[in-house]
């Protein structure tokens, strides 16, 4: 009897674990890896608040190779996690390779596209880069001296050609003579990771008269931010506020609010609403960047500027071409 | 391309080379002596890393050179116990290598600093300033050769000057004494040098605790001199690329500064123009990324001369009994 109980009891308290890690979300990071100070760690930064604020629990797990994409999904898919939100274009595919074999599982890919005809229950989480980078190229024209700004990307993917296509409409918005340098670091992951190379390509650009440059690369930018800052130029980050990097230095960040549409996954945990949801200036899924550590850099005219732009972009009397629509840029040849 | 465009390039070309330059020294002494190093790249990365946060924690950028030589000697000195001591494969041991340096960096800088496996942003005397060489200032207004002076050979941090310097005494080295005579023979014939009462053992060790501290250097410089603090993979490939270029460079000193400079041009030229119009014909950014590993196949193929490695090379000695 007494050992039936026991058995009674454990199975119950198998259930009850087995109950709480079903309604534990978990987090797999893209291979630029937990803290970017960009991305991937504005993911991070959603969960942590969810955690904080909800006083509940997730997992994470930095992806080290492209082997272990479709491999990470299934353990904590086959563990019970639900949702599982990853971050990176890259996970995409190996979402729609998994996506079937779990089907009480929810997926969420942040910045990749899986149809949700054939994969019910997977989200796409996309982001309207092309206005946020539209906002920071006025910027970038209105504080440019020199008429001519830069752009340095990471790995040459048409995502951040996006990014480069927008910023370089919103130059051209505010000075239509300016001039866009645009470069990419790579055409492999390692793009994401190589500050000397964005330094030297900063350094190329300053000499071919830029003034102002825009780095969407992930670690690589850190390498941009920090020759911008030695050479006296100003410099605009990416994804995250970066801001507080090189105070007086960067001139704003182009925001994607990752850490939202993560907190909000998460909050709405196994009941998750799937299908694709594409986040714009409207809902201030991107934005760009005003702090204590930028206040002296963008006058009163910059800002009622691009403020103007925003609202225009949002009540549609504006649009910016997305590079992604039709692979090719009205303001820029790559 | 005009004048000043081309110093630029040229000048990028320096630091970019320099780098290379360096780990490809390291590799030379290595495998001139019979040690075969592909390794270099994680020596780079953990001296990158030493350097950083030793200059980030002390604020001196001394230290953090010393910091960083001395971790690289240390992991030569284990890849000389698996591979000379205990006679394992050479390359199986520095392929650990790179994995246990890119695991290590991180680990400890995540530790350390709690930054996700970087080091705080360097400042001040944590860096490599640049150094004005002496009448750069003056005979900048001298046509043609003061902008030459003061763009391209003036105006870089102290490790480019010694990494050039490495050169000439590499090949005094090499060439000119007895050690490296003796140096030389070990990786032809371990055997003569044996029955000539000279150590093997011994001349290897010394051999790979100069690329140790050739390869700290490097990681030093790229670290603390090209960037203001150690991020996570840094060295990208430098240290495979300059593997090609001493196979390019057929083991040789001054063959090696002249490969390490092609290779650092490519990369500029790379760098500044990223697709070349070339009369009608435009050749796309990754042909020039892809143009070191094709020279060094080329090279490899016979089609330029023949690279013939030191004969002893890959192989532990062992005595005969």
């Amino acid at each position: 009897m007494t050992t039936m109980k026991s058995l009674a009891g454990s199975a119950a308290a198998l259930a009850l674990t087995a109950g709480a890690a079903l309604a534990d979300p978990a987090l797999i990071y893209d291979l630029g890896g937990k803290f970017d100070k960009s991305f991937n760690e504005a993911a991070f930064n959603g969960a942590t608040r969810w955690a904080e604020e909800t006083g509940g629990e997730f997992r994470d797990i930095e992806l080290q190779s492209e082997a272990q994409r479709e491999q990470a999904l299934r353990r904590f898919a086959e563990a019970g996690f639900n949702p599982v939100v990853t971050t990176g274009f890259s996970m995409s595919t190996p979402i729609t390779n998994v996506a079937a074999d779990y089907p009480d599982t929810k997926f969420v890919t942040i910045d990749g596209y899986v149809d949700p005809e054939a994969h019910p229950n997977v989200k796409s989480i996309l982001f309207a880069e092309h206005q946020g980078s539209y906002l920071v190229g006025m910027m970038a024209a209105m504080a440019s001296e020199s008429g001519t700004v830069s752009f340095v990307g990471g790995m040459d993917i048409p995502l951040i050609r996006k990014f480069a296509c927008g910023y370089a409409q919103g130059v051209k918005a505010v000075n239509p003579d300016a001039t866009v340098i645009a470069n990419m670091t790579g055409t492999t992951p390692a793009a994401w990771n190589d500050p000397v190379k964005g330094s030297e390509l900063t350094k190329a650009q300053i000499s071919q008269g830029s003034d102002v440059v825009f780095a969407a690369a992930g670690g690589t930018g850190l390498g941009v931010l920090q020759t911008a800052e030695d050479e006296g130029i100003l410099s605009i980050g990416v994804d995250s506020n970066q801001n507080y990097l090189h105070p007086g230095s960067v001139l704003t960040s182009m925001l994607k609010r990752v850490d939202v549409a993560v907190f909000e996954s998460m909050e709405a945990g196994a009941d998750l609403e799937t299908g694709v949801e594409v986040l714009t200036l409207a809902e201030d899924g991107v934005g760009y960047a005003m702090d204590e550590n930028n206040a002296s850099l963008v006058s009163e005219e910059m800002q009622a500027a691009v403020e103007e732009a925003k609202a225009a972009i949002i009540a549609g009397d504006l649009a910016v071409h997305d590079y992604t629509s039709d692979d090719s840029c009205p303001a820029l040849t790559f | 391309m005009d004048f000043a465009t081309l110093l630029q390039v040229l000048d990028s070309t320096v630091r970019l080379a320099t780098p290379l330059l360096l780990a490809c020294l390291a590799g030379l002494f290595s495998e001139r002596s019979g040690v075969i190093d592909i390794g270099l790249e994680g020596k780079m990365l953990i001296a990158a890393f030493f350097s950083a946060a030793i200059a980030a924690l002390t604020g001196s950028v001394w230290m953090g050179l010393g910091a960083g030589i001395v971790s690289s000697v240390l992991l030569s000195g284990l890849h000389g116990l698996a591979s000379i001591t205990f006679r394992g494969n050479q390359l199986i041991s520095g392929v650990a290598l790179n994995f246990l340096a890119a695991g290590l960096t991180v680990l400890i800088a995540q530790d350390w600093f709690s930054q996700g496996g970087r080091t705080p942003s360097l400042m001040g005397a944590g860096r490599w300033e640049a150094i004005t060489l002496p009448f750069a200032e003056t005979l900048r207004a001298v046509p043609v050769l003061g902008p030459i002076y003061y763009e391209l050979i003036s105006g870089h941090s102290i490790l480019v000057y010694v990494a050039l310097l490495c050169v000439p005494a590499t090949w005094w080295v090499l060439f000119r004494t007895r050690f490296g005579l003796r140096l030389r023979a070990v990786g032809e014939a371990p055997e003569a040098v044996d029955t000539a009462g000279v150590s093997v053992v011994g001349l290897r060790y010394a051999a790979i605790v100069i690329c140790g501290l050739l390869c700290g250097l490097a990681g030093s410089y790229l670290a603390t001199g090209l960037q203001a603090g150690f991020v996570k993979d840094m060295t990208a490939g430098r240290g495979y690329i300059a593997l090609a270029a001493l196979i390019f460079a057929k083991w040789r000193p001054w063959y090696a500064l002249m490969a390490c400079l092609l290779f650092g041009l490519l990369q500029a030229v790379a760098l500044r123009y990223q697709n070349i119009d070339f009369g009608g014909i435009t050749i796309p950014v990754q042909v020039m990324d892809a143009l070191p590993y094709i020279l060094t196949v080329v090279i490899l193929a016979g089609f330029v001369g023949r690279a013939i490695p030191p004969r002893a090379g890959g192989e532990p000695y062992v005595k005969e009994r």
